[in-house]
């Protein structure tokens, strides 16, 4: 009898310890959040992560823009990070409550987007490239003409993520041109090259992990991580890094200024700091997290894959995309209009 | 009219107005108020990243069909909106005219059979409705993809050693819409046929007329109401369409609603995204203008 009361009161107890310790809504990119991470955290802190999905930057920036979208958290990549502390959409970090904030990677702390890591932390980092299936097409992969010179072999069978930063600074590059340029000869090169290509191109889509691996496509622009989960599926997938220069993202976590569960969003940012949660996170989406000694708790397959470890001979060509000025991004926009007619 | 009929009538169109009150406040406070704030946006200026400035702009409804070509700076015809937007009437032109092909037979079908069947037929016409939109889209996508259903099957049967490529063309969006609006042209064609007399059509035949001729000149006129109101039905969210395009055109064609969603996203133009809303409801507004002309005139053809 004494067992069950103690069994009760213990049950109370934790209960409504765990309805104290509330709920914390988390904005993120779709299919970037693994079920395990969010079940491990609610199981030692009692708090109910719920996630609600984008897909580019713009859209979520126009959400919290906006308002009313009741977010505590949200991961903008690179580019985006200085446009939400400007716009006074995201807050100064509280160093002092997150302990594991020195877990940061030393390359990853003074990065020129967020000097010291004040406003945002690690989430994941990888960089876009060129996914294409190698018994469809033998040739060099680690180049940018697979998509923008397509090969006999890949024609109406490689699609584009219609990512307009990625894409069109992939062409800009191609065409011998720096990221963000404003020089309009550089720009009508890459307008031309892209508008040449894309007739050759099967589609304009994300998905790009299930249609690698189901043969609907035999070759993609695309992320580093999702080529990695595209060659378990279907071990005919390589990833090449396009010499001609490609873009490095890395994809931080910022608390929202008008978060109304500051305590659970710090909470959660010190969680995957944690070395081995942070290994949790690229267990899911298979890119790298910026987070120091998360290598020892790293899935087998990704110590040595070379979707993840980059070769040494493709790292010079990657590049982090600086934010665009308002007038090179208009210069992408009206390019992306005309391509997408 | 007598005073107490007058009053009774008064009393009635009272009590109407009373009733619809609800329905049309949260018609005015759902749908005319979020349009204003549209309409507002269409006349401001871009904010650096997305959003507006508050200042007065033309540029969102010039930018409809004109445009500053980015590299010599003078002004043209928007071939890229045109283009858009002749894709959009189009093949929602396209997906009107065969759902009425293939409307009209199925809804003559059900208005033919014994009234205890008809409430069967017309319940199995309604089964899509109870899946959502988007899985009914890519149901169609696993059925027309290059490895999907048909083409494994025709394949397997030695019909054909090449898939046929759909998938990703104007003609995939065009089957799937086609597919998704049919019920929306079988119901409005099934209420007017079954309100047609078929002893009109013994009429007909005992006059000589031809089956053609029967079909021409006593069956259409007399549905045409049901004719206009499912074309209505499945030519406004046609136009409007966004998930079939993205889904099945695989992204690389835009329609109308493509188009929109990419201002308000990455092309960072809220203005413009606002105006060609607007736009687009002016053309489905014109367009309910034609069908109500239209149909005034099938009910009273003496004038």
């Amino acid at each position: 009898m004494k067992c069950t009361l103690t069994a009760l009161a213990f049950l109370a107890a934790t209960t409504s310890l765990a309805q104290a310790e509330g709920v914390l809504n988390l904005y993120n990119w779709g299919n970037y959040t693994g079920p395990d991470l969010l079940a491990k955290f609610e199981a030692e802190t009692g708090i109910k992560v719920t996630v609600t999905d984008y897909d580019s930057n713009d859209t979520a920036l126009a959400k919290i823009e906006a308002g009313g979208h009741g977010f505590d958290l949200v991961v903008p990549s690179t580019n985006y990070v200085p446009i939400f502390v400007e716009k006074g959409l995201a807050v100064e970090l509280d160093l002092t409550k997150l302990p594991n904030h020195t877990n940061i990677a030393p390359e990853w702390m003074d990065v020129a987007w967020d000097q010291g890591r004040t406003h945002s932390i690690p989430w994941q980092w990888g960089s876009i490239g060129l996914s294409v299936n190698t018994a469809v097409y033998t040739g060099d992969i680690n180049t940018s003409s697979i998509f923008l010179d397509v090969p006999d072999e890949l024609k109406g069978k490689i699609n584009v993520v219609p990512e307009m930063t990625d894409v069109v600074n992939l062409a800009v590059m191609y065409v011998g041109g720096e990221p963000c340029t404003e020089d309009t000869e550089v720009l009508k090169k890459a307008r031309d090259v892209l508008l040449a290509a894309k007739p050759h191109w099967i589609s304009m889509d994300y998905g790009a992990t299930e249609k690698l691996s189901n043969n609907d496509w035999a070759a993609s622009v695309n992320w580093n991580g999702s080529s990695m989960r595209a060659r378990l599926a279907n071990d005919t997938v390589a990833h090449g890094y396009p010499k001609e220069g490609y873009p490095i993202f890395m994809d931080s976590v910022m608390l929202l200024a008008d978060a109304r569960n500051v305590d659970q969003a710090y909470t959660f940012m010190n969680f995957i700091m944690e070395p081995e949660n942070a290994a949790m996170i690229s267990a899911f989406a298979r890119y790298n997290n910026g987070i120091a000694g998360s290598d020892a708790f790293m899935p087998e397959d990704m110590k040595a894959a070379p979707e993840v470890v980059t070769p040494d001979e493709h790292k010079a060509a990657g590049t982090f995309l600086p934010t665009c000025s308002p007038t090179a991004q208009q210069y992408m926009a009206a390019i992306w209009t005309e391509l997408m007619k | 009219m007598s005073p107490a009929e007058q009053s009774q009538r008064r009393k009635s169109t009272r009590n109407g107005w009373l009733l619809s009150a609800p329905a049309l406040t949260l018609l005015f406070l759902a749908a005319s108020g979020p349009l204003l704030i549209v309409l507002v946006y269409s006349f401001l200026t871009p904010g650096q990243y997305g959003n507006v400035v508050w200042e007065f702009s033309l540029d969102g409804w010039v930018g409809i069909l004109f445009t500053r070509d980015i590299f010599d700076g003078t002004t043209n015809l928007a071939d890229a909106h045109l283009t858009i937007f002749w894709r959009s009437v189009k093949l929602s032109l396209m997906t009107t005219a065969l759902t009425f092909a293939l409307g009209f037979p199925t809804a003559w079908f059900i208005a033919t059979r014994p009234p205890a069947q008809r409430a069967m037929w017309l319940f199995l016409i309604t089964i899509p409705f109870w899946t959502n939109l988007l899985i009914r889209t890519f149901a169609i996508n696993e059925v027309i993809r290059n490895e999907g259903l048909m083409n494994t099957v025709l394949i397997g049967a030695g019909l054909i050693s090449e898939p046929i490529r759909i998938i990703n063309t104007d003609t995939a969006v065009f089957i799937g819409m086609a597919y998704v609006y049919l019920p929306l042209m079988v119901l409005p064609l099934f209420a007017a046929i079954d309100r047609f007399d078929m002893k009109l059509l013994e009429a007909g035949y005992d006059l000589y007329a031809s089956r053609l001729q029967v079909l021409r000149h006593v069956i259409l006129p007399i549905v045409k109401p049901g004719i206009i109101a499912g074309s209505i039905l499945v030519f406004v969210p046609s136009l409007g369409a966004y998930v079939t395009p993205r889904v099945l055109g695989g992204g690389k064609n835009m329609m109308i609603g493509n188009f929109i969603e990419l201002q308000f996203g990455q092309g960072r133009n809220w203005p413009l995204g606002a105006a060609l809303s607007m736009a687009l409801l002016l053309i489905v507004m014109a367009a309910l203008l034609i069908y109500v002309r239209a149909s005034t005139k099938g009910n009273n053809p003496h004038g």
